[in-house]
């Protein structure tokens, strides 16, 4: 049993999640080691149906892996119950998807304020915290819009500012510039980037080179395990930087 | 010819690929029907059997009687010197009697009532000759058993019946149009003696019977010039010149009177069945919306597939009705077996006319309205999503699932202060609105269904027992008397509220199923954003709920209107206060117990399937 290092935040060994039996045994994820350290920023790359969505989704707390440890912090995620794991994604966990899954029929700001009131904190504290979010990442203006009024990529500026709603241990991003245009992405890409520089621990899934050239350190995946690993030195620098080189 | 065989192949797909629905809309179709079918088949069970009756037994137009109140010479003279005038008035064309009539206490197959035994002689009287059913007719030590009475007490000829003590062998069964047997109505009023069943037998043994506490009474029975006219016949030869309040003797009785009263209890389970089966339509028509409402999204989607392709929207519509029409059509017949196997559990203690005996009307007819009220209810089921699909573009058929949920801002905001299982119900709520008030009215009325059914019973038992319950000592003693009356009214409230329950159970599932299915995006993305399972499971059912209650509420006054409705301005007696919160409590206990089950399968279902499943 390896000791949990408090510089980490997540921390995975061996973690598998198989679907199907027998013959259509589909192993999404097949034996993935992972150290992310705090305040770092991972970039995860891969074709299609590799799984890294399905890696995603271990990591969040989404769903449960087939085998394998798995610690966030010093939290044991692989040995938790449904009712635990809910808590962690409420409070530990910001989850920002490809579809933005806003909800239609809150405007902006009370889609910010719903994880803050889901985590029973007072109505006041829900809409000072959805004001400023909605400040940081440029949207003041459009709080009181419907989803259906904002653009794709203002949309996703929204659903990144939920994800921080409740100042979780980690953002995961499953392909957040998927559905968006060039210019909308640079913006969310900007916007990810003044995020990791505030400290913020990212895990971003992509096919655009432009943002995993902005994280810390870029995996490749391939059938379900990292096949490639490169420390980037376009991030962030300082004792995360010195962590890395400690490993690499 | 390969059209309709098409459509039947889809329609039939379809069909299989949600059985539960089909099963479910099957249930409401036939609960519907078999009330449909039950209130038409005792539609005309009333009048005619007593006309039949009255025809084959010579019966009287007019029933005079002498029955004593008081104490006194056992033989009655003084009754007996009121009565028989009565058979040489002007009017009167022909007359039998007096008869003498005792009142003993009969036991026979362990049960003790009380009867009225009216002593003939062995050859048949010129008015009202009983019809013999079975067996033959008294005899010294043989009775003849009035044959309502005597199916309730399961007695048959050849039994051994105890007359006050005395041993008498059942010489026949036997039915008459010269005595209300549903129930004596003039009798019920006196609490010495109520609803007592009726025997035949030697003159000499009903004098035998008389004593000075009980002396005998006396009955004659007469035939008028002009039968029609009975009714002013008995205001002039009764005591008090208005025989529906003659508390003196003579007491006389028209026909109309005995026919009216054989004709009540019948005319009671109508009322029930027939309130019944409209509720029970509501209900089903609710279920459909709720059904038909919850397919709409997924039928879009097929509709706009089948267009895509090149169905036009005729066909479409064929593909839709073909199904409904197969379900509906088999719920009608299911329901018309039913109610033909129920009806003569409804009809039979009343045996006391010919022609009723187990043999309620089953016509064409009955079958042919209920086929054609499933036919419209498919035809009904049909027609919304048809329209829809005809009018809808391909391309938004195919791309949209479902039309946009409303948005309330002020119970967004409201909701926000609440725990997060409230504030979870009220904006599942609030996404459905229309929803909602379909769930609060399909409770409300089941809740009005059964309250109503509580006035109902409340208010049998009050006339059961009647106002004057002083010196009686004979209400603990009998065991058939009012309580076979009563015994029959209650099963006929207890089937309708069987359904009635029935169906708003497979409400309550339709409706937290449709729920959870167009909140199943919302429950993703909450659990996404860290709501628990059980705070999910608890926030769809108290949406649920909710309207349960409210609708509960409505339905306890909403049963009194339409009992008052349905009593046409006879008095309503009020059920003990705690029955009523019963009905409350059970229908909210219930609720959340049937819609925890839908709400907590959709609130396990694995998030990221249901977010992947969306996105792609
Ligand atoms: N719910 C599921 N059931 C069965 N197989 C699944 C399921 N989810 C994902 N898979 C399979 O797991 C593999 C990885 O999927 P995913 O993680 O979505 O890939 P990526 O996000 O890299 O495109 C794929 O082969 C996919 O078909
Ligand atoms: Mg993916």
């Amino acid at each position: 049993m390896t000791a949990i290092d408090t510089e980490l935040a997540i921390r995975a060994r061996d973690l598998r999640k198989e679907y199907g039996s027998a013959e259509g045994l589909v192993r999404a994820v097949n034996g993935v080691n992972i150290d992310i350290a705090r305040g770092e920023a991972l970039a995860i790359m891969g074709p299609s149906g590799c799984g890294k969505s399905t890696l995603l989704h271990l990591l969040g707390g989404l769903d449960r892996a087939s085998g394998g440890e798995l610690w966030m912090r010093d939290l044991r995620l692989d040995q938790m119950n449904e009712k635990q794991l809910a808590q962690l994604r409420r409070s530990e966990i910001g989850f920002v998807f490809q579809a933005f899954h806003l909800m239609d029929e809150l405007t902006a700001r009370e889609n910010v304020e719903l994880p803050v009131l889901l985590a029973g904190r007072p109505q006041s504290e829900a809409r000072r915290r959805a004001t400023e979010l909605l400040g940081e990442v440029g949207l003041s203006d459009r709080a009181d819009h419907l989803p259906s009024a904002l653009s794709g990529g203002q949309r996703q500026r929204v659903a990144i500012a939920r994800a921080l709603a409740n100042e979780p241990i980690v953002v995961l991003a499953d392909e957040p510039t998927g559905n968006l245009d060039s210019a909308a992405t640079l913006d969310v890409l900007e916007l990810f980037q003044r995020i990791h520089t505030a400290g913020q621990t990212l895990v971003i899934v992509t096919h655009d080179e432009r943002i995993a050239a902005t994280a810390d350190r870029l995996i490749t995946m391939r059938d379900g395990a990292f096949v490639d690993e490169t420390v980037l030195r376009g991030g962030t620098v300082g004792p995360l930087g010195a962590y890395l080189g400690l490993e690499g | 010819m390969s059209r309709f065989v098409l459509i039947l192949r889809l329609a039939a797909r379809d069909f299989r690929r949600r059985r539960g629905e089909a099963a479910m809309l099957l249930v409401v179709i036939a609960a519907a029907t078999t009330a449909l079918t039950l209130g038409l088949v005792l539609r005309g069970v009333t009048t005619q059997p007593y006309e039949q009756t009255r025809q084959l037994t010579a019966g009287p137009d007019a029933v005079a009687t002498a029955f004593p109140y008081h104490s006194g010479l056992p033989s009655n003279p003084t009754g007996l010197a009121k009565v028989s005038p009565i058979a040489q008035a002007p009017d009167v064309r022909a007359s039998s009697g007096p008869f003498p009539v005792a009142f003993p206490v009969m036991t026979a197959h362990g049960h003790t009532d009380a009867v009225l035994a009216e002593g003939r002689s062995s050859s048949a009287a010129l008015v009202d000759q009983p019809k013999l059913t079975q067996g033959s007719w008294v005899r010294p030590g043989g009775v003849v058993v009035e044959r309502s009475f005597a199916d309730a007490l399961g007695i048959h000829v050849g039994d051994q019946v105890i007359l006050n003590g005395r041993k008498f062998h059942v010489a026949g069964i036997a039915v008459t149009a010269a005595l209300p047997t549903s129930g004596l109505g003039f009798l019920e009023a006196s609490s010495r003696w109520p609803n007592p069943g009726l025997v035949w037998l030697s003159k000499a043994a009903a004098r035998s019977m008389a004593t000075r506490a009980q002396p005998l009474g006396y009955i004659l029975d007469v035939k008028l010039a002009q039968p029609a006219e009975a009714e002013s016949f008995a205001n002039r030869y009764t005591a008090s010149g208005n025989y529906r309040n003659n508390t003196g003797t003579p007491y006389v009785m028209p026909w109309q009177a005995i026919s009216q009263q054989d004709g009540l209890l019948m005319r009671t389970d109508q009322k029930i069945l027939l309130i019944g089966s409209w509720l029970l339509g509501l209900l089903a028509v609710g279920s459909l919306a709720i059904l038909v409402g919850g397919r709409m999204a997924e039928q879009r989607r097929r509709v706009g597939l089948l267009k895509a392709v090149g169905a036009t929207p005729s066909f479409v519509a064929s593909v839709l009705l073909a199904e409904y029409l197969g379900i509906a059509l088999a719920a009608a017949a299911l329901g018309l077996f039913l109610g033909r196997l129920v009806a003569p559990l409804l009809t039979s203690p009343s045996t006391a006319m010919l022609g009723t005996a187990g043999a309620p009307q089953f016509t064409v007819e009955t079958a042919a309205i209920v086929l054609l009220a499933a036919v419209i209810v498919a035809g009904l089921a049909t027609v919304v999503p048809a329209l829809r699909a005809a009018r809808t573009s391909t391309v938004d058929a195919l791309a949209d699932s479902s039309s946009p949920p409303k948005r309330r801002s002020w119970l967004v905001t409201r909701s926000a202060r609440l725990p997060v299982s409230m504030l979870l119900a009220v904006r599942v709520g609030a996404r459905r609105p229309r929803r909602v008030l379909l769930n609060v009215l399909s409770i409300a009325v089941t809740v009005s269904g059964i309250a109503a059914l509580l006035f109902a019973r409340a208010t049998i038992a009050a006339s059961q027992f009647g106002s004057d319950t002083s010196g009686s000592a004979n209400f603990n003693q009998f065991d058939v008397g009012f309580v076979s009356k009563t015994a029959r009214e209650d099963q006929v409230l207890l089937i309708v509220s069987i359904l009635l329950v029935a169906l708003a159970a497979v409400n309550a599932v339709f409706i937290t199923r449709a729920t959870v299915q167009d909140s199943q995006h919302t429950s993703a993305i909450m659990r996404a954003l860290g709501v628990e399972p059980g705070q999910l499971t608890a926030g769809l059912s108290v949406a649920q709920v909710l309207p349960a209650f409210a609708g509960a509420l409505i339905g306890i006054p909403g049963g009194f209107a339409l009992f008052t409705l349905a009593n046409q301005g006879g008095g309503a007696s009020q059920p003990p206060a705690w029955w009523l919160i019963a009905v409350v409590a059970a229908t909210v206990i219930v609720i959340a117990g049937l819609t925890s089950i839908p709400a907590s399968w959709g609130a396990r279902r694995p998030v990221a399937e249901i977010l992947q499943a969306e996105a792609s």
